[in-house]
């Protein structure tokens, strides 16, 4: 963990909820987190546990009537939650900028790449549409699209899915921001194209000094990219922990599902996948006590009833989780469980 | 492109010779009135028949009488002469033309210039006051047939019956060289009420259309790149959401040229719609067969013109 003063994004708190007919969908229920500068903390959690939900609200892109907002998101020490809308328009594509999941979708399917990035430019520096778009030529260069020049005036569906994703990147890159939200930014991409992904933002996160929040749902990409994990359930972070410590020592049932249910080349032949029982719960009607305990396989009777906080364990350095099991059981627990002794 | 072109060419005019040849064997195979007779008057001597029969060339055999039709046509572009009022064909529907693309043209553009923001507007909107009213006012449109929306609006606001006397009435065109102002202000009614249920109608579609490019993720990736909300709705919802329209509004055009038969009698404009309407009351088959082809050339040009639009706004079409 960095000391607050460094944090470029820290959001404290976050709630989010949507009513809707079926009742108030509490997508995100007090979730805090930071991210220093240079440095990425990777958010890891099923469909529906409300990481995305989490990244679009700090882009003020869930505001609405429907939408109840609450806690803070600074930046820099300016809270995004309360800024007026002409405020957030011009943070958003400026010192705060997203990556969305799907490239073909997330691009105007009508419009030229390369005028598309130059917008990004045009629409927090004053500049002539020449310059404009000789910058949107340097951040497709940056981005390594290849063939570069002659991609700008091309159409999204003329380029690959991991060229338009470089495209969306560039997109983002467009006025160096301070802090890059990537939502599954290697998602709908090939594995190989992914590896290409992640090293790239890598990269541009090391050049311009930015903190990076990565949403994936997957722990691979997570541990490759990641300073720090956070994982959620059911709109809580239930762990987060170095990302080291979180891979090796994980504390929570719901982390060591996640991790048990990750294919791996190192893994012994004929060893099985084990997948997490149940479903996601319901946000409208989210389970008492502890939310995973439908789920988890050392579900007490207390558990049912108690609603863990996350907090700081025994192996310190940052390492916190929200769990009602004994921390020795715990490590124990997992002990037996990474060596695959039982399931 | 151009190969595109050249194939739209020749299929539009292989389908004109094909509604050429429908119009004309419809016309003389479905009981209708005999224009001879209508020539001949009421009490005609069945030589006088006979002999204008053969005049008009009635008394030859269908498929010579089209070959005659064809062979003036295709090199000399002659339709052949009125039975009603002997003048050329060509030159009624040239005299007429002016008042029919004054009349749709203008239809058009209010088509285009109200229901584009009514229903950019009602979708940006939607829900509050202002989509109900407009949701209202496109159901009038859309259910109001042309013909008694125009009589309508000549009680309510015609100079000379009109409840409100506040614009010309019927039968108050001129061309635009004679007096701009008048040509104008005599088409406002007649502009409104022709395209009201298309304004309507496309108003709704176009709703529908934006509130789903509303909701697309390029919209929200807009948004998040920090652009003003004026600019995310006009220049990336609004933008995909009337490529599709384009194309239905081609198709259209022929069910404004209809709306303009009848507009035209209505308001009495003399226009191609009035002189077939005339046509058809007097059996007049060579101005019928004239007024239908021209009619047909407008939708087959329109159309062409709409497609090559389509490819030039929507990319991923010129592709293929």
């Amino acid at each position: 963990m960095n000391g607050a003063g460094q944090s470029r994004l820290v959001v404290e708190d976050l709630r989010v909820a949507f009513d809707t007919r079926q009742g108030t969908v509490h997508a995100v229920d007090g979730v805090s987190f930071d991210v220093a500068a240079g440095r990425t903390l990777a958010i890891v959690g099923e469909s529906g546990s409300g990481k995305t939900v989490a990244a679009m609200t700090a882009m003020g892109l869930t505001r609405g009537a429907r939408t109840r907002i609450g806690g803070r998101v600074l930046l820099d020490g300016e809270d995004l939650l309360t800024a007026p809308a002409e405020r957030l328009q011009e943070l958003r594509g400026d010192a705060i900028a997203m990556v969305f999941q799907d490239p073909l979708s997330a691009l105007h399917p009508l419009l030229r790449v390369g005028a598309q990035v130059a917008e990004a430019v045009r629409a927090h520096r004053d500049v002539s549409r020449a310059s404009a778009r000789a910058r949107a030529l340097e951040l497709l260069e940056q981005v390594a699209l290849p063939d570069a020049r002659r991609r700008l005036d091309a159409y999204p569906h003329e380029l690959s899915g991991g060229m338009r994703q470089r495209v969306t990147i560039a997109m983002a890159l467009a006025n160096e921001p301070q802090v890059l939200l990537a939502d599954e930014p290697t998602t709908a991409l090939d594995v190989t194209i992914q590896a290409q992904i992640l090293a790239l933002l890598r990269r541009l996160r090391d050049e311009l000094g930015m903190a990076m929040v990565l949403i994936t749902h997957d722990l691979g990409v997570a541990a490759e990219t990641a300073d720090e994990i956070a994982v959620m359930y059911a709109g809580r972070i239930v762990e987060r922990a170095p990302a080291g410590e979180l891979l090796t020592a994980p504390q929570h049932p719901y982390t060591w599902g996640l991790l048990r249910s990750m294919p791996r080349l190192d893994a012994p032949v004929g060893a099985e996948l084990v997948s997490i029982p149940g479903r996601p719960p319901s946000l409208v009607h989210p389970p008492s006590g502890c939310r995973f305990h439908p789920r988890c396989p050392h579900v007490r009777n207390r558990h049912r009833e108690v609603d863990p906080p996350l907090a700081t364990t025994a192996a310190g350095a940052g390492h916190e989780v929200a769990c009602l099991l004994p921390e020795a059981e715990r490590r124990a627990l997992w002990a037996r469980l990474g060596a695959g002794a039982v399931r | 492109m151009a190969a595109f072109v050249l194939r739209r060419v020749l299929w539009g005019l292989l389908l004109l010779l094909l509604v050429s040849a429908l119009t004309f064997f419809v016309f003389y195979v479905l009981p209708s009135a005999d224009p001879a007779q209508l020539r001949a008057g009421r009490s005609a001597s069945p030589q006088l028949l006979a002999q204008i029969r053969e005049n008009l060339g009635l008394d030859r055999p269908l498929t010579a009488q089209y070959w005659t039709f064809l062979t003036n046509l295709v090199p000399h572009a002659d339709l052949g002469y009125s039975y009603y009022s002997g003048a050329s064909v060509g030159s009624l529907i040239v005299d007429r033309l002016p008042a029919t693309i004054s009349l749709t043209v203008g239809a058009i553009v209010v088509w285009v210039l109200v229901a584009v923001p009514i229903g950019v507007l009602s979708a940006v909107r939607r829900g509050t006051w202002i989509d109900k009213l407009t949701t209202g006012g496109a159901l009038l449109g859309i259910s109001a047939p042309v013909y008694w929306l125009g009589l309508v609006s000549l009680y309510l606001f015609a100079d000379d019956i009109g409840r409100w006397p506040l614009l010309p009435g019927a039968g108050s065109y001129v061309g635009i060289t004679e007096d701009p102002w008048d040509w104008f202000s005599g088409l406002i009614l007649p502009w409104l009420v022709l395209a009201s249920t298309f304004t309507a109608v496309y108003a709704r579609l176009l709703r529908g259309s934006m509130i789903e490019a509303l909701s697309e993720d390029y919209v929200r990736t807009a948004r998040a790149k920090g652009l003003s909300e004026r600019r995310v709705v006009l220049r990336h919802a609004l933008r995909a959401a009337i490529t599709p329209l384009v194309t239905l509004a081609g198709l259209d055009i022929g069910l404004l040229l209809g709306g303009a038969v009848l507009t035209e009698a209505v308001f009495g404009i003399p226009g191609i719609g009035r002189l077939s309407y005339d046509a058809i009351v007097h059996a007049d088959f060579p101005v019928i067969q004239g007024t239908v082809l021209v009619a047909a050339l407008f939708v087959i040009v329109a159309n062409l013109v709409v497609d090559i639009a389509y490819a030039y706004l929507d990319p991923r079409v010129r592709a293929s």
